[in-house]
């Protein structure tokens, strides 16, 4: 029986580690993921998990700690924002490299400065090349699923990468909405006990992780790890499916809402995808017939597969939550209009940057959005290739 | 019953706004309704203003944005009146709730022309007279359910005793005045 209740995204995720109960989780404190060891510290004090929560002094500790304990044959998790992301860099690329099984729950802000506490993708996406796979939710639901299938994606025999359980600071780590929780029975059978197959407490395997590697090895471990980001789309399609048996919610490496007839479509990640499905059931009682895709997998990639759900669309505006400072968009948008040639589309694209800092997406600018995307294909309307939406005239 | 109700809360950090907010998304969830209660940060510190969001619904919520034409507005401090644009976007045929020890015909000349209905609570006398302490919040929550007759003050009622006895599990002596706060909340907005 599902346990249908209410809480916020934050609640949501530590809900969701209680009922995995994994060994060990180092945390550091920082907005707006802070409550998510607070809650498990709790857990702990009760007695609800077995965990062995590691107080640390920081990010770069709390990432270092999460590598011995893994190494170690630990079932590990973490969580962070922001900041604490970025002071973990170092050992964020060594948790990756070790092919080490940790799951990390980031609740997205942006990175200083100006220094704000608010939603923003800069964290996660300043990490995307360092080899941790990136699934990001819309909802505290998706949060929660996610959360769920991580470690059975992290630990899959053909995959064996650490994995960033993403959503939006505040927009959904703090909003209180309604959600349908699994029962701890399914959960743990589900998740499963961890067993590994290599791991320093082996005693009838002595071995080391994370030495240094002389140049005749290195591009030879680091293309071994390139195989198993890429053995990952099957393995997270798989997990969604098992996971499918149990809660009656299906996911795949993206979401398509309304894309069938489609002809100008939004690709975005995260909490405005709910924002624009509202905007595309307006425009659709109108007659216009705009779609989404949200990305829910942003490592591994999946270029083809969204070249291919694209390919009958006229017009699509893809949307970063997150400035690279390319000086010619974001992430995404280099990513999927890069997808896009390969797979020879030439529909016409936009790379529109929104909601910075937590600046606020409304339906109407989603609306305004579909708008420009059908001027653009239809009347030939040009536009900047990388504006923004909803900046400030003063 | 409206199929949305959407309402917004000002207040200043550190009076409960927020938890106001998130409380009555409990107590709504419990009337069977899609919720979602949700703040908003500006710079966080004791006495800044503060926003805070429900949305009420008889269908699944997916947007994600703040509310800015609410069918009801709380205000729980009546200093923010002066500095704060509370009525901007508030549809008339809802209204405004203001916790103010002041008479109505005073807070009405700064409300903008507002034509909406106005409400006033003195949320301090009530708290003193059932908590003995200044938690304008509790009383604003109730008079905030009676205005906007999201839920039966009944069911509000029996919701509350429940979720507080919950929250208070370690503190049951302040139980009976947070009902009483409630209550009298209910019957003395005017």
């Amino acid at each position: 029986m599902a346990i249908r209740t209410r809480m916020s995204g934050n609640e949501a995720t530590a809900y969701a580690i209680r009922q995995i109960n994994p060994d060990v989780m180092p945390a550091f404190p920082i907005t707006p993921s802070t409550e998510i060891p607070q809650y498990v510290s709790n857990m702990v004090a009760n007695g609800e998990v077995d965990t062995e929560f590691i107080p640390v002094e920081s990010e770069h500790s709390s990432m270092s700690a999460a590598i011995g304990a893994s190494a170690a044959g630990a079932r590990t998790l973490t969580a962070t924002s922001s900041a604490g992301l970025a002071f973990m860099w170092e050992v964020v690329y060594v948790a990756a490299s070790s092919r080490l099984p940790i799951v990390m729950a980031v609740v997205n802000r942006g990175l200083t400065g100006p220094l704000n506490i608010n939603a923003e993708h800069s964290d996660s996406m300043g990490a995307r090349d360092s080899g941790w796979i990136q699934i990001y939710g819309e909802n505290n639901q998706e949060a929660y699923d996610n959360m769920l299938q991580a470690f059975r994606i992290a630990e899959h025999e053909s995959v064996h990468l650490p994995v960033m359980i993403c959503q939006d600071g505040f927009i959904t780590s703090h909003a209180v909405e309604n959600i349908s929780l699994l029962e701890d029975e399914p959960v743990k059978q589900f998740v499963g006990e961890y067993e590994p197959e290599h791991y320093m407490l082996k005693d009838q395997e002595p071995m080391a992780v994370g030495p240094y590697a002389v140049s005749n090895y290195c591009m030879e471990a680091k293309k071994a790890q390139a195989e198993a980001m890429i053995r990952a789309k099957d393995a997270i399609l798989q997990v969604a499916k098992e996971f499918e048996a149990i809660s009656g919610r299906s996911y795949g490496l993206f979401e398509e809402y309304q894309m069938e007839d489609a002809l100008y479509a939004i690709v975005a990640i995260g909490s405005v995808c709910g924002t624009a499905k509202d905007a595309i059931d307006r425009l659709r009682a109108g007659g216009m017939k705009v779609g989404l895709i949200k990305v829910r997998v942003f490592r591994p990639f999946p270029g083809e597969e969204l070249a291919e759900a694209l390919r009958k669309v006229k017009a699509i505006a893809i949307m970063d939550r997150c400035e690279s400072y390319s000086a010619q968009g974001g992430p995404l948008g280099a990513e999927l209009t890069a997808a896009m040639y390969r797979a020879g589309l030439d529909a016409k694209t936009v790379n529109i940057v929104y909601g910075l800092s937590g600046r606020d997406v409304r339906v109407e600018d989603i609306e305004q959005v579909y708008a420009d995307l059908r001027e653009m294909a239809e009347e030939g309307k040009t536009f900047a290739q990388y504006p923004y939406l909803g900046l400030r005239e003063r | 019953m409206a199929a949305l109700t959407e309402i917004r809360w000002h207040g200043r950090g550190g009076q409960g706004a927020k938890t106001a907010a998130l409380l009555l998304a409990d107590v709504a969830f419990n009337t069977g309704k899609h919720v979602q209660g949700f703040p908003e940060y500006g710079p966080e510190r004791m006495g800044a203003p503060i926003t805070a969001y429900d949305r009420i619904s008889d269908n699944e919520i997916r947007v994600h944005s703040n509310i800015y034409e609410p069918d009801y507005v709380a205000v729980v401090d009546d200093t923010l009146l002066h500095s704060v644009d509370v009525t901007k976007g508030l549809k008339p045929e809802g209204g405004i709730l203001i916790n103010t020890e002041k008479p109505k015909e005073e807070i009405l000349p700064l409300l903008k022309g507002y034509s909406g209905k106005v409400y006033v609570l003195n949320a301090r006398k009530v708290c003193m007279e059932t908590m003995g302490n200044y938690f304008p919040n509790t009383p604003m929550l109730a008079a905030m359910v009676k205005i906007s007759k999201v839920m039966e003050e009944e069911t509000f009622l029996k919701e509350m005793e429940a979720s507080l006895a919950h929250k208070f599990e370690k503190k049951p002596e302040v139980l009976a005045g947070n009902m009483a706060a409630l209550k009298q909340a209910l019957t003395e907005v005017q």
